[in-house]
């Protein structure tokens, strides 16, 4: 490893100042501008989800009403799931990070469809603003699930939420599509399937189950919309309809976007493990097929919601079979980072230390996974803490390590600067910690039958709440130091160059921050993606502080 | 037909691309994807309509029997009949004849007004037996179980795939105005063949559509 002997400096006309003024960020068409707008939008629903998530670990510190009463609580358990799932979990690493990186990753000037981009960050923020005026009109209680015959039923405003939900599924139709014409159509001369960085393929796949699934849901809500508007009946069993019609649909979307939170997660993970490891991934076909194994199995998995709704016995063991094939495709990976690690040449720096935390808290969330696809242990477990520490461990664990690790690998990509390094591994290592304290309690509540929801618990409970709530309350101190040295980063942080951890991914072959085309010149990619066999012939590694 | 407008030359748009035939390309798939996600939109409806069937095989068969199948028929015809004038106004366009094209597709928008007309005729028709869909069904003569089950998917089915006819019809209305305007021609007619792979989607689905609630 050769450090550079002078400071790096930064280009000098770079996306962030080709064009000046708020409206040329508004009316852009560039991705890598699209990329960060919604990315700044991204951490302002994350902040709000954040609170509400205080808000409710407060509530739960003591056993009777703490900080708030029982309506509150439920909109408040709401509005958490409703802003953390549909405004950040699932589009958070692809249109951030897939939007700013695809198209330098595949050597293109721009994605398939600039306007189309545009136009789904706009609907992006329609949909977030009429969730958060619902919040604004008293809120909702039905849980983010929004569950007939409750929501059909309930006394509050579940409309406005429905249809902000349904916008950003337009949002996530379009990007998408997007994505899966750039790949198809847009891959730098010489670049076959089988060259593409991983990243790549995890956001194809991600793309693919965007578009099959979220029409579905889609019409779903829309269903729900008719039966409160006109009580159409199809999921009200007074009038011969079938609640669980509304379950089966709404899962056949929502457990495939479980992958959309985790696919791209897992190529950010596959990107940087390489890069910290100094190593070529111990097999590039086995991360692929696996990538394209869980996008397909993950559509056969959604009846394991629904082992207790009395559906037959042949279809809980099937789906239960079914699910734990997603555990054999994610171990594959699993295996793959760790051998890849062996032997590795590994670097410290947080961007690898969120990469430790994904891989535990993937493989912990993965394994009781397993353990609640089996029908008979998931009937203890159905509707208890158990079950919310499971996919707090997948879903946020995972996919939050995920964006963590994106942030600080390509935040000298993105802004042309670094952050201060001992800063990051410190917090990192706090975020961790503070993670794991929160969700490892709510794993042994649940396996003592508190259930899910409840404002109240007996007071046998309240020490494993407490600990759970300190974690959050580390989780959260976590954060704030984040967002302060990357904020302070973005103005003083050292200039980066070109490419600050001597990385062998093509995005790197651009500037830091990237010309408004993304490359000066046609770009030639002369070695496979993630290729560190052979020597490098841009060092430009100087990043430690 | 002016023979100047075959030879316009190719709308700069390929910034991006490499050239003008992989912006093509990509505007086809994107388009086919697009399709993709409008037919899982409509599965949900067939689900529902399979799940439904099944729990009340009598209602839906007297449902069925109760429609006025010349008039599903009719639309049937009228609306594969602009398809095929879609088809024609783009063999037309790649033979760098836009005004008949043109008219093609004039021909193609006024059997879309037509099929909405016949359908509304319908509608009238149901809202005054009172077949109308969940809380407002109010069809006395009919009233088994799931009787108001089909009548609410029957609306909501043909409801939406409406909603498809109309934004197909403001999409054929802005390729009458480009193509009668010169604006196509042998080398460039994508918007035309994307539009037209959106209005045989919506021809499509009624073909489902029309077995499903008219056929007895």
């Amino acid at each position: 490893m050769s450090f550079e002997a002078a400071e790096p400096a930064m280009p000098r006309e770079h996306y962030l100042n080709a064009q000046r003024g708020a409206w040329s960020w508004l009316t852009t068409h560039d991705h890598k501008r699209i990329g960060v707008m919604f990315l700044g939008a991204l951490l302002c629903t994350f902040l709000l989800g954040g609170v509400f998530a205080l808000a409710l670990r407060l509530e739960l510190l003591t056993p009777g009403e703490t900080v708030m009463g029982r309506l509150a609580y439920n909109r408040s358990f709401t509005l958490h799931g409703v802003i953390m799932v549909w405004l950040f979990l699932i589009p958070s690493i692809p249109t951030s990070f897939g939007n700013f990186l695809l198209p330098l990753m595949i050597g293109a000037r721009d994605v398939a469809f600039p306007r189309l981009n545009l136009a789904s960050f706009y609907l992006f923020l329609l949909g977030a603003v009429m969730t958060v005026w619902a919040i604004l009109q008293g809120g909702v209680d039905t849980g983010w699930t929004f569950y007939t015959p409750y929501s059909t039923a309930t006394g509050t405003d579940v409309l406005p939420v429905l249809m902000g939900v349904f916008v950003v599924g337009f949002s996530t139709i379009l990007s998408g599509l997007n994505f899966i014409t750039t790949v198809h159509t847009m891959r730098a001369p010489g670049m076959g399937w089988m060259r593409m960085p991983i990243f790549v393929w995890t956001l194809y796949g991600t793309s693919i189950i965007q578009v099959l699934a979220t029409p579905v849901l889609g019409m779903v809500l829309l269903l729900v919309a008719l039966e409160r508007v006109a009580g159409v009946g199809l999921f009200d069993p007074a009038r011969g309809g079938d609640p669980l019609l509304y379950q089966h649909l709404f899962w056949f979307y929502s457990h495939p976007a479980v992958y959309i939170m985790i696919l791209p997660g897992m190529g950010v993970i596959s990107e940087s493990v390489s890069a910290f490891c100094r190593k070529n991934p111990s097999s590039y076909r086995v991360l692929v097929w696996s990538t394209v194994g869980i996008a397909f199995v993950g559509f056969l998995t959604w009846g394991h919601h629904m082992f207790v709704s009395g559906q037959s016995v042949l279809g809980s063991g099937t789906f239960s079979i079914l699910s734990m094939l997603v555990a054999i495709f994610t171990a594959l990976k699993i295996f793959t980072w760790t051998s890849t690690m062996y032997r590795g040449s590994i670097w410290m720096s947080a961007p690898f230390t969120y990469v430790l935390g994904f891989i535990f808290l993937l493989f912990f969330g993965g394994m009781s996974g397993v353990a609640v696809a089996v029908t008979s242990a998931d009937l203890h477990w159905h509707d208890t803490y158990f079950v919310v520490a499971h996919f707090h461990f997948i879903m946020v664990g995972a996919s939050l390590m995920a964006f963590l690790a994106a942030l600080h690998y390509w935040f000298p990509k993105m802004f042309g600067r670094c952050y201060p390094e001992g800063l990051g591994v410190g917090t990192a290592v706090l975020i961790i910690f503070g993670f794991i304290a929160t969700f490892l309690p709510q794993f042994l509540l649940g396996n003592m039958g508190m259930p899910r929801r409840y404002a109240d618990y007996p007071e046998h409970f309240q020490s494993l709440h407490v600990a759970s709530t300190a974690g959050a309350s580390l989780l959260g101190f976590g954060f704030l130091i984040i967002a302060a040295y990357l904020g302070w980063s973005l103005r003083h942080g050292r200039v980066a160059g070109r490419n600050p951890w001597g990385s062998r991914g093509y995005e790197w072959h651009s500037d830091s921050p990237p010309p408004e085309s993304n490359f000066h010149a046609p770009p030639d990619f002369p070695y496979r993606p993630h290729d560190y066999s052979r020597p490098d012939t841009q060092p430009e590694v100087g990043h430690a502080a | 037909m002016r023979p100047e407008a075959s030879v316009r030359p190719v709308v700069p748009q390929a910034r991006h691309f490499g050239d003008e035939a992989s912006r093509q390309d990509a505007a086809h798939v994107g388009m086919w994807v697009f399709l993709a996600s409008e037919v899982m939109l409509f599965t949900a409806l067939f689900t529902a309509y399979a799940l439904y069937r099944y729990a009340y095989p009598d209602a839906f068969h007297q449902g069925r029997a109760y429609m006025d199948v010349g008039l599903g028929t009719l639309n049937t015809y009228v609306l594969v009949t602009s398809s095929i004038l879609v088809a024609l106004a783009i063999t037309s366009v790649r033979a760098g004849r836009d005004m008949r094209a043109g008219m093609f597709l004039l021909g193609a928008w006024v059997l879309g007004v037509g099929f909405l007309c016949i359908k509304g005729m319908e509608y009238a028709h149901h809202a005054h037996d009172g077949a109308l869909p969940g809380a407002w069904y109010d069809f006395d003569d009919f009233a088994v179980p799931g009787a108001s089950l089909f009548f609410t998917l029957y609306w909501v089915m043909t409801g939406i795939h409406a909603i498809h006819v109309l934004v197909g019809l403001g999409v054929l209305s802005t390729l009458v105005v480009r193509a009668l305007s010169g604006r196509f021609s042998a080398a460039y007619h994508t918007p035309l063949e994307l539009g037209g792979m959106y209005w045989h989607l919506v021809d499509i689905v009624w073909l489902f559509l029309w077995p499903l609630l008219y056929l007895a």
